[in-house]
């Protein structure tokens, strides 16, 4: 069971009380070299049989026409466009990040004097100052226009507002720090849709259609259920047989990374300080703070923006941090409902 | 952002707002949310303007997601506040020798809590398996507590509701030996429901509280008190409607002590919350339900009090005070589930309170960092 934020839990399944050790796992989502193909959200449909998200809609916002993370879409890549002075907006705000001594930054970005240089011009004249492996991973931007893309998650938080509400013990803390739902148990009740400070599990309600073939499937084939709560497991199945999640094996620019969370964790920093490095001080890390309001998440983000350009919370806590105090506030009120019931029978009493 | 003329045949973007660019801010004028609640009626915040970051989205999409749920669990938060409140009433009864307060009392309970249950498990997205509900008791769910409580609360309610049955019918319930049992066990069970109810009223404000549902988690330090008031007031006005006015006089007691509690409890939730998030509480429906629910909370406390001894001025005011709480409920409801479809309700006090943290010197505790 997860506690309050701000404690620095490496680990969460130590919490959880496994007694055998598996390292946790998690992902790194490099969105400076995503490219939006969407392969991770096939991928992640496909091999998880989730059924399709209603009808086929223009949504109207670029590329994007899944919309949002969902019961059946575990992966959402977000597409944003954007023009000079949003982007040197980020960069400025990135830069306000680093001039506040944010904890655990790395290697300082060394040239800062060349922060205003356009990223395409770096690496159009080739990298001479940057890291040697950054030249093929150097972002396709021109400085008047740039598009973000990201590959959105569950978050696998530490503390995870999803887990701590459900009233059934469906969701549960793997061995493997991640956050799954158990599909036999979970009625449906929806109060993990309401706990994510990220907006990530939902209800499926979508009616599932049954098609010839799949009726044709053996039983022991995972057929997708209705009218319960539904999100990323980090392929749970696969990690078992020590597989990679299908999005990050599909992933064809590797902006999806899977592993141990530490490592994970180092190769964000140390990709951020190089694109620091290059001048791209928009870059920050997202998720990988152990003292932030859920505890830090499992699926680490390196964003190019603002994380609410995207979509996600710009400073999420998980509601039961704040429980204890609720439950004493409610007893207050509960306390004061019996004491005005005590007091309504002295003053009413036979006139 | 117009790069080429292609991009006519776009829908219109959602207006976003830049940032640190002043000029554009000062022309932003008269649409502008941000300068709203600065009439000096509502604490403004503290943090310097320049330091205020405007508000951007990814489409104007939702970032969180609100709860599936239906009318059924707003349903259900005014019933089990009706349940708890009379099992409370029930419990007076029994303690102070009022025969028709008890009986009414606890039929109402075990109706109220009966029904509630019913809504509940028509809302579950697995209703065959609402029983999973009982399958762990886990302290940081409050739906799990939740469930636990109205369980136990449902079957003490159930003991004491026969035995008044049991009663009413002259004995005619086919129970045999039992009978001795439940005369004995009826008043140990009305005890039980009426220490239950106050928790059964109030947990709901929990369960509403403990998510990320904006509104709702703003609230979070006064709605137990708005929900409790609510649940006296309810549960007193059945009461003033189905008992004679002569033993009805706690009852009205309490009715005029719960519009009083609900009337402040609910003001000091709507001043002391963040000012953005507690915006769906006074807009649409939502807001059209709590300015009517405040409305007949005065009227039915004025009743109660001034003509509260005439029967037909009794069930008058029962009747408004139980509208009035459905309607507390009801708003209270959707106004979260309005709160959860815009972004800007989640986005804008995160910001606020991370950039107050911020200009504090409060650098550790950001989910954003730069290494
Ligand atoms: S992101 Fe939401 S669904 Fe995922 S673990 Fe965190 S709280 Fe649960
Ligand atoms: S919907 Fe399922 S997983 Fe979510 S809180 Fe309810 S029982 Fe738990």
């Amino acid at each position: 069971m997860t506690a309050q934020p701000g404690r620095q839990v490496a680990n969460p399944t130590a919490d959880a009380h496994y007694e055998h050790p598996h390292s946790r796992r998690g992902f790194f989502t490099d969105t400076s070299i995503c490219i939006g193909c969407k392969a991770c959200e096939v991928a992640c449909k496909e091999w998880n049989r989730n059924p399709a998200d209603g009808d086929y809609e223009i949504l109207g916002s670029s590329y994007d026409n899944t919309g949002a993370l969902g019961a059946n879409t575990w992966r959402h890549v977000a597409f944003i466009e954007q023009d000079r002075e949003r982007i040197e907006q980020a960069r400025s705000s990135g830069r306000a990040l680093v001039d506040l001594g944010m904890p655990g930054v790395g290697p300082p970005p060394a040239r800062t004097g060349s922060a205003r240089t356009a990223p395409s011009a770096t690496a159009s004249t080739g990298e001479t100052g940057g890291a040697p492996s950054s030249e093929g991973t150097a972002p396709p931007d021109s400085p008047e226009f740039r598009w973000l893309m990201s590959s959105d998650v569950c978050k696998h938080c530490t503390n995870a507002g999803c887990l701590d509400v459900c009233p059934t013990g469906a969701l549960f803390r793997t061995e493997y720090g991640t956050v799954v739902v158990q599909e036999d148990v979970c009625n449906g009740c929806g109060t993990c849709v309401a706990g994510c400070p990220f907006g990530v599990i939902e209800r499926r309600t979508d009616g599932l259609v049954t098609t010839p073939p799949s009726r044709d499937l053996p039983a022991s084939v995972k057929r997708p259920q209705t009218g319960i709560a539904q999100k990323c497991t980090l392929c749970y199945d696969r990690m078992k047989d020590d597989e990679t999640p299908a999005c990050a094996k599909t992933c064809p620019t590797t902006s999806i990374k899977y592993g141990r969370r530490e490592e994970m964790l180092s190769t964000a920093r140390e990709r951020v300080a190089q694109l620091h490095e290059q001048g791209m001080t928009e870059a920050r890390l997202y998720g990988a703070n152990p003292d932030d309001g859920v505890g830090g998440t499992g699926s680490i983000f390196l964003l190019l923006d603002e994380p609410e350009v995207y979509g996600l919370p710009p400073d999420p806590r998980v509601p039961t941090a704040d429980l204890p105090r609720m439950f004493k506030r409610a007893g207050l009120a509960m306390a004061g409902m019996v004491a005005a019931t005590a007091t309504a029978f002295a003053l009413g009493g036979r006139r | 952002m117009t790069a080429s003329e292609f991009d006519s045949y776009r829908p219109p973007e959602p207006p976003r707002r830049r940032r640190r660019d002043r000029d554009r801010r000062s022309k932003g004028g008269a649409g502008s949310w941000f300068k709203r609640g600065g009439d000096g009626a509502r604490e403004m915040p503290v943090v310097p303007d320049a330091e205020v970051e405007p508000y951007t989205s990814y489409y104007g999409r939702p970032v969180v997601k609100a709860p599936p749920w239906k009318k059924e669990i707003a349903l259900y938060l005014f019933l089990g506040g009706v349940a708890g409140g009379s099992a409370l009433l029930a419990l007076g009864g029994q303690v102070t020798d009022r025969t028709a307060l008890r009986r009414n009392g606890r039929l109402a309970a075990l109706g109220a809590a009966g029904a509630g249950s019913l809504a509940l498990i028509t809302d579950l997205g697995r209703p065959e398996r609402f029983l999973n509900m009982l399958r762990t008791i886990k302290p940081t769910s409050p739906m799990s507590l939740g469930s636990w409580v109205l369980a136990a609360f449902s079957t003490c309610a159930g003991v004491a509701a026969a035995a008044e049955v049991d009663e009413l019918t002259a004995e005619r319930l086919p129970l045999g030996p039992l009978r001795a049992v439940l005369r004995t066990t009826a008043p140990v069970a009305g005890a039980g429901a009426g220490l239950l109810g106050a928790p059964l009223a109030g947990y709901t404000a929990v369960l509403l509280s403990d998510t990320a549902v904006p509104t709702w988690n703003a609230v979070r330090e006064d709605l137990p008190f708005v929900f409790v008031s609510s649940a006296s007031l309810a549960a007193s006005g059945l009461a003033m409607i189905t008992t004679p006015v002569a033993q009805a006089g706690p009852a009205r007691a309490l009715a005029v002590m719960g519009a009083v509690g609900e009337l402040v409890a609910q003001n000091v939730m709507e001043r002391r919350a963040d000012h953005v998030a507690a915006e769906p509480l006074h807009q649409g429906r939502p807001g059209r339900m709590l300015s009517w629910s405040e409305r007949l909370v005065v009227a039915g406390g004025l009743g109660t009090l001034l003509a509260g001894r005439r029967r037909w001025a009794a069930v008058l005011s029962g009747a408004a005070l139980l509208t009035s709480s459905a309607l507390t409920r009801f708003g209270v409801f959707y106004a979260g589930l309005e709160s959860a479809k815009d972004p800007r309700y989640t986005v804008e006090p995160q910001r606020r309170r991370l950039e107050a943290r911020r200009a504090a010197g409060q650098t550790g505790d950001s989910i954003t960092t730069a290494g």
